[in-house]
């Protein structure tokens, strides 16, 4: 496929290591945001090729890790309304909520449709009239225009019975809670390439001054994430703290304006409980006020509900860069993709069940070594 | 989750919001909406995420990395690893 196989080619992902390795003179710690960078390196193996000197910390960038337990209840309550269809990405519904998940209560007979798009969901309302269709609208601001599109669409040509579940979180104020703790180990930062498609990249100016940390725009095939860590690793080695743009096939500086628009129109900036991490200040999305109407926590009654997280998982380490999956002692023991104990490891994007998916057996070789 | 998959378009119908696109994934057919690339049109690349095209793909800067790697393979044949 055009733009996908020429940057997963071998031969120049060695000669990209090599030159890694040829700058590299002391230890760096180097985070990806995005969980989607998080699947291709340990995937496609790019940490084993980096020298032993530049570590690559997994970051909070997996929306669906880090939608709070008492959404995922709230989820569960709707969908087992008989006059409800549930309409959500794929990935959700294994995400497992206090007591339960969207697949069991499909299997009781809940209407949970997996949809591709939210569009999806909206005709899906169009054609059951009769019903409440409502859409898990969960995402960071790289599905934020296509959720904000479908509740415009929505409101415009008048399709009531339509509703949105919100679970929308915003990258850079993580960044900044991140940078701010006291056991941050972060050194560089490799952003989301698709999250800067939507947004541009000058809101990093501000953090990358401010903390002196490199923030390097990336892309997600493994050339791209190569590239993006040399770009990390010769500013890191010279001294510099500025935001670069490796992906700029797809980011330009200011962004998608419509899309950035049509955010602002639908949505406002509110603070986010983040799974695993806590409330950050201003760091989510919520309905704005022309749109309330299509808030389905308010629709079914539910906005007050609240629920507490299992205090075993360490997710909430692994998601901030503290601590790696197999430091964990319930790691591929109590907790399996399919029995997860929390965020990391309920998606494929989650720092743990990428571990679990290609490097479990390492990790057990590694724990009988010990 | 942030998963968005170039696609070349085919053919294009509708306007505004609902202007909407043929997009080919390697052969693989799916409608994506244009409304947030204006600018698209058939034959451009286009990166789609949850049917929507997000971002058109510019072909000089994709070019240019690739570049890159050329002239990063060359350096490192002229120094060779320690």
């Amino acid at each position: 496929m055009k733009y996908v196989d020429e940057y997963r080619d071998r031969g120049k992902a060695d000669a990209c290591a090599r030159a890694i390795a040829a700058v590299v003179t002391r230890p760096w710690a180097i985070m990806e945001v995005c969980g989607g960078q998080t699947h291709s390196i340990v995937r496609y193996g790019i940490d084993e090729l980096l020298p032993e000197a530049i570590t690559l910390l997994h970051g909070p960038g997996c929306p669906v890790c880090v939608t709070p337990l008492e959404l995922i209840d709230k989820a569960l309550l709707i969908a087992a309304r008989p006059e409800v269809i549930f309409c959500s990405f794929g990935d959700m519904l294994r995400v497992p909520g206090s007591g339960s998940d969207l697949f069991s209560v499909k299997a009781r007979g809940g209407d949970v449709r997996i949809v591709y798009s939210p569009l999806d969901a909206l005709r899906l309302a169009r054609e059951n009239p009769h019903r409440q269709v409502v859409f898990f609208a969960v995402g960071f601001e790289t599905t934020a225009p296509a959720n904000a599109m479908a509740v415009f669409q929505a409101a415009s040509q008048g399709i009531d019975n339509f509703s949105i579940l919100v679970s929308h979180v915003l990258v850079p104020p993580a960044i900044e809670a991140l940078l701010s703790a006291p056991d941050n180990r972060t050194q560089a930062f490799l952003a989301a390439g698709h999250v800067c498609t939507i947004m541009g990249f000058e809101e990093y100016v501000p953090l990358a001054a401010r903390y002196r940390v490199p923030i390097v725009v990336t892309g997600f095939e493994p050339l791209d994430i190569l590239q993006g860590i040399l770009m990390a690793v010769r500013q890191l080695e010279t001294g510099r703290a500025e935001v670069e743009n490796q992906y700029a096939r797809s980011v330009r500086k200011e962004g998608n304006l419509p899309a950035q628009a049509l955010i602002r129109k639908v949505f406002r900036v509110v603070p986010r409980k983040w799974r695993g991490i806590g409330e950050i200040p201003a760091s989510g999305l919520h309905l704005s006020e022309p749109f309330a109407r299509f808030d389905a926590e308010t629709r079914f009654g539910i906005a007050a509900y609240r629920a507490e997280e299992d205090s075993e998982c360490i997710s909430g380490e692994v998601l901030r860069g503290v601590k790696k999956p197999q430091q964990c002692p319930a790691f591929a023991t109590r907790c399996t993709p399919e029995r997860p104990l929390g965020a990391t490891m309920v998606s494929s994007e989650g720092a743990c069940s990428a571990y679990y998916q290609y490097r479990r057996h390492q990790a057990r070789s590694a724990a009988g070594e010990r | 989750m942030c998963l968005a998959v170039p696609g070349k378009i085919l053919s294009t119908s509708g306007e505004d919001t609902t202007r909407t696109a043929i997009v080919s994934f390697g052969g693989a057919e799916k409608e994506a909406n244009l409304a947030f690339v204006p600018e698209a049109e058939v034959g451009d690349y286009v990166l789609v995420h949850a049917g929507f095209a997000i971002s058109v793909v510019d072909p000089e800067e994709a070019t240019q990395t690739l570049e890159y790697f050329r002239q990063i393979g060359e350096l490192n044949e002229l120094e060779p690893p320690k």
